[in-house]
């Protein structure tokens, strides 16, 4: 038997580190039985999670929520064959269902494989495209292929690849880069590091295929030092396919040669835009200048440059493997193949979900993700992070497709997925979006600099009381003026949020502004507390959490808040446990 | 340079030998020259800067726009325990503000300062990538997820009071993940 330990950075934040160390100490000098690590599966609800493997590969149970505690019980249950006696931890049968839902593509290794080693990722059929791009393909036939598969950018913008990589080819240079975008920068996604720490094998074989494809000569990962366990499962990935001759000079004796280096990140969210990316790997401030040229013609080192997302590169191998049909099979008319998804917020099963173009998003959000939350009553789903928008809960049959979801004022993005239910103040997730933007612009362009500077002005007095009549046109006129003044990315798509909560979610902005209330009770200065008298039980506990001494009351006798002396902490809500303190 | 008065070297610069022997001469590699330093001395000193500007062949003040530009630089010495609070979506749609303002109350410093006795360092961050385990922050790297503003008093009350009984315990300290 095998058990395998998912070891990706959420499941080691919930604590597999501990549980690998405790299974380890469980073990006796005479247990046969193996203990491995494996990438991120991505049911990062259900982390840690351990697996039990048969000796022939099959899994014979899935244990969820595992704790160091449980660590003796499993060793025992493994040691003996009978699983009954951790039969608590198995994964329950609609829980399965967040994985049988999806079709996994880029991440058809993730949490199945070692992702530090290269023997596991050549036993599941890894590198055996490369081998058959370098000995029997040419780079146009390789570029055709990925034509036909009608993939585009992972990354967001959903440019198609093949255009990008055929540019590439076309511009003459002495030396040629092809670079991978790991700089995963909107708060609240992270499709991209599950893929780099649990199958950096993928990413490099998809990269050297492109390497190939554009006649590049180096390759380059930009990958945020946030990342430190994708930045080390890269290197360990590097080494080992340098050692098999997989990557350096004369790559499996082709004559094609091509070495690669990790570039990192040091956070800034305009480097995802490519001249950005260019300037930071140069060593410069990550500040996007005019295209043309475009990296293709005048990249990284003044020399021809291709740049691909993590996810795109993720999906290059299986794609000359299967044929692009096959991947063009799956998909819309205007978006091929497959999108992973980092479905979080008020979510019931979050995690890592990858599905075909085509599907809906409450096939995501209800089929797979399970609904909301302690039975919460879905709001908005906000998709694209602070360059896309929110879309309601009464477009959820809307498909995942490039136009589809563009139609809604948001994008498809990189791939977070945001869910949202009553509690959250649409004005307030604007504003937050907001505050990003305005202190992640580089201060190039004059009107994305201070645009949103004073769209976050607006919004902060809206939701402190003191929004004025004409603040929601006064938001629209400088959401077209940052929009289409803005040099990049960035600035253009800045007043995404804005212009989606205004669209969907206009009642709630006119809500702050006249009435000062926050329909959501989220905005701490347009809250009131009171007490119900008829649940109060007279215990004190919030009178003696409150740090300003506004509730008052006897023992065993209903308290009261004094509305002046509040300060809307919330400190008395979150003590109670009663439900006394109504909040409105 | 031959300014050492003016700018007071204080920093043991040859704790960059390496880094400056693998990097330096380019200035394509003044980031990651800047990671090193910032690997090691915990922030980018003044003099430090200097010597890397000088290393890669840019002037001083270019090396400090790109020091100024990237949110992973700092120019102040930070306390034993980085907190790093996370300010991702879905942290933010799952409370991190009652979170951040918690820990901001309960040590009485802002994001971004350190306390008097150079225990804590709070920093905002953009996301840290668990987002599952929402709200999340870091101390000293490791993750502490599901927070609740009592769960991360009590972990940042058993940091001080490990340190009161032990001032020799490492700076891997921190109560074990909600």
């Amino acid at each position: 038997m095998r058990v395998k330990i998912g070891e990706g950075s959420c499941g080691i934040a919930a604590g597999a580190g501990k549980v690998h160390a405790a299974l380890q100490a469980a073990m006796t000098s005479e247990d046969t039985f193996t203990l491995g690590i494996v990438g991120c599966i991505g049911m990062c609800y259900l982390e840690p999670i351990v697996d039990i493997y048969a000796d022939d590969d099959t899994l014979k149970a899935r244990l969820v929520h595992v704790t160091p505690e449980d660590a003796p019980a499993i060793a025992q249950a493994v040691r003996t064959g009978n699983l009954e006696g951790v039969q608590d931890l198995c994964i329950q049968s609609d829980d399965q269902e967040f994985l049988t839902k999806q079709t996994r593509i880029a991440l058809r290794h993730c949490g199945l494989i070692d992702p530090t080693s290269l023997e596991a990722y050549q036993q599941a059929g890894g590198y055996r495209a490369l081998r058959h791009v370098l000995g029997k393909m040419t780079p146009e036939q390789v570029i055709e292929e990925v034509k036909t598969s009608g993939l585009a950018g992972r990354g967001g913008a959903g440019f198609p690849t093949w255009f990008k990589w055929n540019a590439a080819r076309n511009n003459p240079g002495e030396n040629k880069y092809l670079v991978c975008n790991a700089d995963e920068g909107d708060p609240g996604a992270f499709m991209d590091r599950a893929l780099l720490e649990s199958d950096p094998h993928s990413v490099l074989e998809g990269m050297l295929i492109g390497a190939y494809a554009i006649g590049a000569t180096h390759m380059l990962v930009y990958v945020r030092a946030e990342y430190p366990l994708a930045i080390k499962h890269l290197q360990i990935a590097i080494e080992q396919a340098r050692e098999a001759n997989l990557l350096g000079e004369n790559i499996l004796g082709s004559g094609f040669s091509c070495d690669m280096t990790i570039k990192q990140g040091a956070g800034a969210f305009v480097c995802g835009e490519e001249t950005a990316l260019i300037a930071s790997m140069e060593g410069e401030r990550g500040m996007p200048r005019v295209k043309p040229p475009f990296p293709a013609e005048n990249g990284y080192l003044a020399s021809p440059s291709n740049i691909n997302n993590v996810e795109t590169y993720g999906n290059v191998t299986w794609i000359i493997n299967h044929g692009g049909e096959a991947y063009a099979a799956m998909g819309t008319e205007t978006s091929k193949g497959t999108k992973v998804f980092a479905l979080t917020g008020k979510i019931r099963r979050g995690g890592l979900v990858e599905i075909p173009m085509g599907a809906t998003l409450g096939d995501v959000i209800f089929g797979i993700g399970g609904g909301l939350k302690n039975d919460g009553q879905l709001k908005a789903v906000q998709m694209g992070g602070p360059s896309g928008g929110c879309v309601p809960a009464s477009l959820m049959d809307t498909v995942i497709d490039y136009k589809a979801l563009s139609a809604t004022g948001a994008i498809m993005g990189s791939g977070g997925m945001v869910v949202m239910d009553q509690s959250t103040c649409m004005v307030g997730m604007a504003k937050f979006f907001l505050d990003f933007t305005a202190s992640e612009s580089c201060g190039k362009c004059v009107p994305c600099r201070l645009g949103t500077q004073r769209m976050q002005e607006i919004l902060t007095r809206i939701v402190e009381g003191e929004g004025q009549e004409g603040d929601i046109e006064l938001l629209e006129e400088l959401c077209a003026m940052v929009g289409s003044a803005s040099l990049c990315g960035l600035g253009q798509t800045a007043p995404n949020p804005v212009l989606t909560t205004i669209r969907y979610f206009r009642e709630e902005y006119e809500e702050h502004i006249r009435n000062k209330k926050c329909p959501a009770h989220e905005c701490p200065a347009l809250r009131t507390y009171s007490i119900d008298p008829e649940k109060c039980t007279g215990c004190t506990l919030c009178s003696r959490k409150c740090a300003v001494g506004a509730i008052s009351g006897e023992k065993k006798q209903p308290h009261v808040i004094d509305a002046a002396a509040c300060i809307r902490c919330n400190q008395c809500a979150e003590a109670c446990r009663f439900g006394a303190v109504v909040v409105e | 340079m031959d300014d050492e008065t003016t700018f007071g070297w204080k920093s043991d610069l040859s704790l960059l030998d390496q880094a400056v022997s693998e990097y330096g001469g380019n200035p394509n590699n003044l980031i990651t020259l800047l990671q090193a330093a910032q690997d090691i001395y915990g922030y980018l000193p003044k003099d430090v800067l200097y010597y890397l500007a000088d290393q890669v062949g840019v002037s001083p003040a270019d090396a400090m726009g790109v020091a100024t530009f990237y949110s992973q630089f700092r120019l102040q010495p930070i306390g034993k325990y980085l907190i790093m609070s996370c300010q991702g979506t879905a942290c933010h749609v799952n409370g991190s503000q009652v979170i951040s303002r918690t820990i901001q109350e309960h040590l009485g410093i802002e994001s971004g300062q350190t306390t008097e006795d150079g225990l804590f360092t709070l920093e905002d961050v953009a996301c840290l990538g668990c987002c599952s385990l929402a709200p999340v922050i870091t101390i000293n790297g490791e993750a502490h997820g599901n927070l609740t503003p009592s769960a991360v008093i009590r972990i940042l009350d058993d940091i001080r009071a490990a340190e009161a009984a032990a001032p020799a315990v490492t700076t891997e300290g921190g109560a074990p993940c909600a």
